[in-house]
């Protein structure tokens, strides 16, 4: 469900939340946890908020809620409830409004360190006292105050509330690294990244005793959850990659090593290698890496030689890069490192790849990245996918403990086959004769097409000028829209007339719109306007290059028949008199 | 905005809130004809409301606000 995904629309989910949580509630492969919350402050839409995260990492919380701040006394003193609860998490919501008393202006060093002592002592007896529960212990830290009584100096005065808090952090992070079963949210962090001016709300605190806004509940409960995830064992485990446009910027099949951007040069590429330093920090704290990409294996494999390039080949677990549909090389991908599909999130700038992944592999996270590489990191931070519960080896075993959810069940694919995918796209086209807005765009794809390009003939701006005009040529543009979006001018396709014979020079596509069907569509075009000029029958060229082997066996595809082989060079030839239309998924627009 | 126009989009909010969607608001519903309506459902809707309209109330203004047609007056107010 997108609505509890970064980046959150906050006041959608406070409004929604109860159809949003009706629909939740039909998934039927729910483990029950049962969920303490003790308060030091109003905590009731919290705990509803969370309730959405939860159930969406498939979750179902039994909530017990303490009494309005009474989240001392019943840590401490316990109650029946409490108790009989037997609580799997518990969660304490404390926040600067809890702190007991800050120092005096009088007050010396000494004064100032027995109150943070005082303050840590009460956390540290209510840590203690409910470690009898033998549960996971999620405890804020602190908000800085909004206001700052002694401006910039609070920061570093020992009379500062701002000194003191940082104190105070410190010392639950000491504490937290050694106490078993203490984790701390950290909502100073977190009311920095959206901003303290946000992050309370002067009137709602008096109104209503809440210690944090109405907006920054989402926030709140989305962070919460993800250190529950992780308790329980659901983090992610392996991070998939899509490799032109994600990795490194532009097509290495077909712009070749030099010409992907990445390292310093420019700020294009600085972005795609400052993604690269994330993931490869992912990496070194233990996410495995693999690729996924539509592409030469040859060809992917070296975009990782650039010597720029921060990830290497071997950074990879698991490296599909071929031409079959994505979702089937992610099943393969989860086969071959050991994971459940359910451990896998897939980063692709490309949405039709993301549409197809999450479709029909619904287990797999697929955050919507768009195209920027910019905003790649961020996807994957703030969705908390590899939330990880310790970095220390002693500590790997307690997930072992927690590992009594089993894995859910994998979700059904939404599509029942790869042609009802591709109905739902609603793609269309635009196939005609080439007009002189396009012909710096036809010449410039003629010159940088490698992959899907039959002759890799190379043309000059005059010479597609003189083509365009001369009626010798059929000569054919397709541009093709999708549900996505214009995915722009990608298909060109070149045929020479001689009496009742055309001769094809050209037949390219861009790798972006393969197995969409577009070649079928430009081959019918390029048939009618055959049989408009008399031509009974169509030749074919594939001439092997460096890069073209995907296309080897185009025309076989396409029902020619192969009448010349020379090396690796074939001829191909089709007659059109009973020709079929092949496309059966692009609407067209034609002249 | 039109006084009816205002109302048309509470019972929106209200319909979202209470996950009723044939729910209908008039000038007089209050809090008594609405059985979930509670002090924290209560400013779950003012809250929305302020987002919804991108206003705001002052505190002692929202004391009063209990019955729909006072909440309409006030923005009425607001919204000039």
């Amino acid at each position: 469900m997108s609505h509890l995904e970064y980046p959150l629309d906050a006041n959608k989910i406070l409004r929604k939340k109860k159809s949003i949580k009706k629909n939740l509630l039909l998934d039927d492969d729910l483990i029950i946890k049962n969920i303490a919350i003790l308060g030091g402050s109003t905590t009731s839409e919290i705990k509803n908020i969370l309730e959405l995260f939860l159930l969406k990492n498939g979750i179902k919380p039994n909530f017990y809620e303490s009494e309005y701040n009474k989240y001392y006394e019943d840590a401490l003193f316990g109650n029946d409830e409490l108790d009989k609860f037997n609580p799997d998490i518990i969660y304490i919501h404390t926040t600067n409004k809890n702190i007991i008393q800050y120092p005096d202006p009088n007050d010396e060093f000494e004064d100032v360190e027995m109150l943070i002592g005082n303050e840590i002592k009460k956390y540290k007896s209510i840590w203690s006292s409910l470690s009898k529960f033998d549960c996971a212990v999620i405890q804020n830290n602190f908000d800085h105050t909004e206001n700052r009584i002694l401006g910039n100096l609070d920061c570093y005065d020992i009379h500062g509330k701002t000194y003191f808090i940082h104190k105070l952090n410190y010392w639950f992070s000491l504490n937290a690294r050694k106490i078993k079963n203490l984790y701390i949210n950290d909502i100073n962090y977190l009311s920095s990244y959206i901003g303290l001016r946000y992050w309370f709300d002067k009137s709602l605190w008096h109104q209503a005793k809440y210690a944090l806004s109405m907006e920054s509940i989402p926030e709140l409960a989305f962070n919460i959850s993800q250190i529950i995830s992780s308790v329980f064992g659901q983090s992610k485990k392996c991070l998939v990659l899509d490799l032109d446009n994600t990795c490194w910027g532009g097509i290495i099949g077909d712009d070749g090593l030099p010409g992907i951007y990445i390292g310093t040069e420019t700020a294009i590429a600085e972005s795609y290698t400052e993604f690269q330093k994330y993931v490869k920090e992912l990496k070194d704290r233990g996410i495995t890496l693999a690729a996924c990409s539509k592409n030469d294996f040859l060809n992917a494999k070296e975009g990782f030689t650039h010597p720029d390039s921060i990830l290497r080949f071997d950074d990879f677990t698991s490296f599909k890069a071929n031409w079959d549909p994505k979702h089937q090389n992610i099943i393969d991908i989860a086969k071959e490192i050991n994971v459940g599909v359910d451990s896998l999130v897939f980063i692709d700038d490309n949405p039709v790849e993301r549409d197809i992944v999450s479709s029909q592999v619904p287990s797999v996270s697929v955050p919507n990245v768009g195209s920027d590489v910019v905003d790649f990191i961020s996807h994957i931070d703030r969705n908390g996918y590899f939330e990880p519960i310790s970095l220390s080896q002693d500590d790997v075993n307690r997930h072992k403990y927690y590992e009594d959810n089993k894995k859910r069940a994998n979700k059904k694919a939404t599509f029942k086959s790869y042609d009802e995918f591709l109905v739902s796209l609603g793609m269309t086209a635009e196939i005609k004769s080439f007009s002189s807005i396009y012909l710096d765009r036809i010449t410039q794809l003629t010159n940088k097409t490698n992959q899907f390009n039959l002759t890799t003939k190379r043309y000059t701006n005059g010479e597609i000028d003189k083509i365009s005009s001369n009626d010798e040529y059929i000569k054919i543009y397709g541009k093709l829209t999708d549900k996505y979006g214009d995915n722009g001018l990608i298909a060109i396709s070149i045929g020479r007339v001689e009496s009742k014979t055309c001769h094809i020079d050209l037949w390219l596509m861009s790798c972006r719109v393969l197995k969409r069907n577009m070649e079928f569509a430009m081959l019918d075009e390029l048939v009618s306007k055959c049989r408009n000029k008399g031509v009974s029958e169509i030749i074919g060229y594939y001439y092997k290059s460096a890069k073209n082997s995907m296309v080897s066996d185009l025309y076989d595809k396409f029902g020619f028949s192969l009448v010349n082989e020379n090396d690796n060079d074939t001829v191909w030839k089709l007659d059109i008199v009973n020709y079929r239309i092949k496309n059966k998924f692009i609407g067209i627009n034609n002249d | 905005m039109t006084r009816d126009e205002l109302l048309n989009r509470i019972q929106g909010i209200f319909r979202d809130i209470f996950d009723e969607n044939d729910m209908v608001i008039e000038n007089n519903t209050s809090s008594d004809d609405v059985e979930e309506w509670d002090s924290l459902n209560h400013i779950n809707l003012v809250s929305a409301i302020e987002k919804e309209f991108k206003i705001k109330f002052a505190l002692g203004e929202l004391i009063a606000l209990k019955d729909v047609g006072g909440m309409v007056d006030l923005m009425v107010e607001k919204l000039k």
